[in-house]
């Protein structure tokens, strides 16, 4: 699964872009931020306030209860201020 | 309708031509340009998602050609690193009469602001550099579009 960082979430996270493979049993965008989470400091620095993360999935904007799959694109970038 | 996104400075007026040329059907032509303001900061620079901003405004620019008859539109929007005075982003609308450009125009701006993922990042005098913060202003200005 390739997840992408953007702006603070970036880095906190330490890198723009990971390949992961979670753990069977992971259905959902909330799953698998808490358990990328647990990859590092950093990582726990970048989700530790839920509300102030957007996702994005496959390059459409989503939510934390979708599910994700492995050859999903999953985002995790602040909310947007472009303009 | 076309988007793009780039790093090199863009010319409204040439852009409008450009848009305009060997065209009789557009009545109305309604030109937006935000810039960096300058003040407390001293460059901006702006980071996307590439990919995902094409596709979002592409979405944003065709729900504004659903809801108003629009005969041209475009959207230009710079990443990098921009200075006080530097052009951003560029959106013009084209249409028979002027308020389906007008509004379509600040339609299209609303969303930019909310939906397509750019992040800005300031840089003070100082050195010290912020990630800017989305506003609420920003996210109200796009529910009037909502009802």
């Amino acid at each position: 699964m390739r997840i992408l960082y953007f702006a603070w979430v970036r880095e906190r996270a330490g890198a723009a872009e990971e390949t992961v493979s979670p753990p069977a049993g992971l259905t959902t965008v909330g799953q698998l931020a808490d358990w990328l989470a647990t990859r590092s400091p950093g990582h726990a620095a970048a989700f530790a306030d839920r509300r102030r993360l957007r996702v994005a999935i496959n390059q459409e904007q989503a939510r934390f209860d979708d599910p994700v799959g492995p050859g999903d694109e999953v985002a995790f970038f602040p909310p947007m201020t472009g303009g | 309708m076309a988007v793009r996104i780039q790093a090199a400075d863009f010319d409204a007026g040439a852009e409008i031509a450009a848009l305009t040329a060997g065209r009789d059907d557009i009545g109305a032509v309604v030109s937006f340009t935000g810039l960096v303001r300058g003040g407390e900061v001293s460059a901006m620079t702006l980071e996307h998602y590439p990919g995902m901003t094409e596709r979002a405004l592409e979405q944003i620019e065709a729900e504004a050609n659903r809801r108003w008859p629009l005969k041209a539109s475009l959207v230009v929007h710079r990443v990098g690193r921009l200075e006080p005075g530097a052009n951003i982003v560029l959106v013009l609308t084209a249409s028979e009469g002027r308020h389906a450009a007008f509004e379509a125009a600040s339609f299209l701006m609303d969303y930019l602001k909310t939906d397509a993922p750019f992040w800005k990042s300031e840089e003070r005098a100082d050195g010290s550099t912020s990630w800017v913060d989305a506003r609420e202003a920003d996210d109200s200005a796009k529910t009037r579009w909502e009802s």
